[in-house]
């Protein structure tokens, strides 16, 4: 659909890329979801890529992903996307692809599949969304909810005892030779939303290079399931999320040659 | 024996490596597997020959991941084949399932052993149920091909990437750990012979101007999914139509007709000899196909002889299958060893005579 370039005298300076289509999302107010799917649609859009992308959506709330993003995709059973992704990649080498999971799906019911993807530097990107919680099932407790956190499976909040550390499972994979690029990012702002952006191109790039597999963790937030409105969701995470999980580079291409 | 066809050769090969040099010859894009015994030299010999082949082999983390790694590639439009054994076969069933509600081709490959459990390595034909009722959650079913020979162990593997991406469904070789261990004679099929097929619904990066391409197995309106299931159900009925397959021997005479499959109806043709010897009409009938179930064939032929006896490497499973064919028109009994027991012929010949007796059977001199 082509928007007129001026709008009521405005000039029109942004719009949706032709990558995402007309599907409303069905995502909560407030989410971070639909920013993160934008991010990577905008970069395949400007890299010209639309053609050669794949991407890998998971079980969780962005299961329908593939509504969303106007490239070619297979949606993969819970916690498999990067396995999938891995069986995408090594029969279309030359194609770019991308796994998109949450927390519950990448670092829990598919902590094996995730781990052996990046140590075998499988050339893709994946995607982590860290909010904490599982979302689509409403709200239950996740491997990296923080210690204290009350989700519907720990309504005492997470007790140490019961239900161990939260997971960092991002500081793990950077340690792995397969690992080319891992990076912690957010999108509850506008300068992390242009950070994301950057470390989003990089990835796309580096995976030309055929050296290793890009990570990239966004935390973000589920207001829903945190029973909070956007605004709060995006303050609770600046304060509770970001010290457990901070934000940066945890291994970029430099450190890999070394 | 001499052939004019070059690609063609005449070798002695163990089962599991007849399977895997007959799977680069019916052009095998991509294997993904774990090792398990008694089926690990499909990925060692398919990783040693690998070289010479535009194939990937991929030893993946577990055989949970291999059969996702199998639904990527399949997705990609790749002609992709997996092997394991009973356990690890149970593992995968979660990805056959979504294999089958996406509509994906593949080659599976269950090389038995005795289970439940861990069980044993000895040969078993205990997962019968599992391969042909579906195995995973959900409506589905597998094509299910059974070798009773080092030579089928290759040449199954072309009719399964056939029927696999004729009808885009997961077809499943269903052989046991004698038959991948044990060597034979064989003629290796010809490599090339087996053209790939269209594959425009694989998502291999969108076509500019083209509407993308999605694999999927949710379908979150109730009345979407049962569409699905009525469009895969159709896909089976006509499986059903046209791809059923079976061998027989000596029934036109038979007074006890054998059923059995794989391993055990090579073992049955001793016995029908044997009893021959001794007088008694026998006959055999082996599905080769155990999905689709050849039961109309067994129902003719239960209106013709005095008894069935089912023979298996379990406790009866597919005997289920052969008394719905026969629907009570003749007494259907059943002979079976279980836990990685073979059956020898005499044993079986015993049974034979047992059922042959109580029902009165007449000697033929």
């Amino acid at each position: 659909m082509e928007l007129p370039p001026i709008t009521n005298g405005f000039e029109l300076v942004y719009r949706k890329p032709q990558t995402l289509t007309e599907t409303p999302m069905h995502y909560c107010p407030g989410c971070g979801h639909g920013v993160v799917h934008r991010v990577l649609m905008e970069v395949v859009n400007e890299m010209g890529i639309q053609d050669k992308t794949i991407g890998v959506a998971p079980v969780g709330c962005s299961v329908f992903a593939y509504d969303y993003m106007n490239i070619d995709m297979q949606e993969a059973a819970h916690g498999r996307a990067s396995a999938a992704a891995t069986g995408i990649k090594r029969v279309l080498p030359d194609r770019y692809v991308f796994s998109y999971q949450g927390d519950g799906d990448l670092a829990a019911i598919g902590t094996a599949e995730t781990i052996h993807t990046v140590n075998r530097g499988e050339n893709i990107l994946m995607v982590f969304i860290n909010n904490a919680v599982y979302g689509m099932t409403g709200g239950q407790m996740a491997p990296t909810t923080l210690l204290g956190m009350k989700t519907t499976t720990s309504p005492f909040g997470r007790e140490l005892g019961l239900a161990g550390h939260p997971l960092k499972i991002t500081n793990l994979l950077a340690q792995l030779p397969g690992a080319y690029y891992v990076t912690r990012q957010a999108v509850h702002t506008p300068t992390a939303v242009r950070k994301l952006k950057k470390a989003v191109q990089s990835a796309f790039h580096y995976q030309t290079l055929n050296k290793g597999t890009c990570f990239i963790e966004v935390v973000s937030n589920c207001p829903s399931g945190w029973k909070m409105t956007p605004a709060e969701s995006n303050k609770w995470l600046e304060e509770n999320m970001l010290p457990m999980y901070p934000l940066g580079d945890l291994k970029t291409p430099a450190q890999t040659m070394n | 024996m001499s052939t004019n066809d070059e690609k063609s050769e005449i070798r002695i090969m163990k089962g599991n490596e007849a399977l895997a040099e007959a799977a680069f010859r019916a052009g095998m894009q991509a294997y993904f597997g774990y090792p398990i015994t008694p089926q690990s030299e499909v990925i060692e010999y398919l990783m040693e020959e690998q070289p010479k082949h535009d194939c990937v082999v991929l030893q993946a983390e577990s055989e949970v991941a291999a059969i996702n790694m199998v639904f990527g590639a399949s997705g990609a439009g790749a002609r992709v084949m997996i092997s394991s054994s009973g356990p690890g076969v149970s593992l995968m069933q979660e990805g056959i399932s979504y294999m089958a509600s996406a509509q994906l081709p593949c080659l599976l490959v269950n090389v038995q052993r005795g289970g439940p459990g861990l069980g044993t390595i000895q040969p078993s034909q205990g997962d019968y149920f599992q391969a042909t009722k579906g195995g995973g959650h959900g409506d589905y079913r597998l094509i299910v091909l059974a070798p009773s020979s080092v030579q089928e162990m290759a040449d199954f593997v072309f009719d399964g990437f056939r029927l696999a991406e004729k009808y885009r469904t997961p077809a499943m070789i269903l052989t046991d750990g004698a038959l991948g261990q044990m060597m034979e004679k064989l003629q290796l099929p010809p490599a090339g012979s087996l053209p790939h097929t269209e594959t425009t619904w694989a998502t291999r990066g969108k076509p500019e101007g083209k509407e993308r391409r999605i694999i999927t197995s949710l379908f979150m309106q109730p009345e979407k999914m049962e569409e699905v299931n009525h469009q895969l159900q159709a896909k089976y009925r006509q499986i059903e139509a046209e791809e059923v397959r079976f061998e027989e021997y000596g029934v036109e005479d038979a007074d006890v007709l054998l059923v059995a499959f794989g391993l055990v109806a090579r073992i049955c043709q001793k016995t029908m000899q044997l009893a021959r010897q001794k007088g008694l009409r026998v006959g055999i009938l082996r599905p080769i196909t155990l999905f689709p179930f050849p039961s109309k064939r067994i129902a003719e032929l239960a209106s013709t002889v005095d008894a069935v006896l089912t023979v298996e490497m379990n406790a009866g499973q597919m005997l289920e299958d052969v008394r719905l064919a026969v629907e009570g028109r003749c007494p259907v009994h059943f002979k079976g060893r279980m836990g990685g027991m073979i059956p020898s012929p005499e044993e079986v010949l015993e049974a034979v005579e047992e059922v042959a007796e109580k029902h009165n059977v007449e000697l033929s001199r």
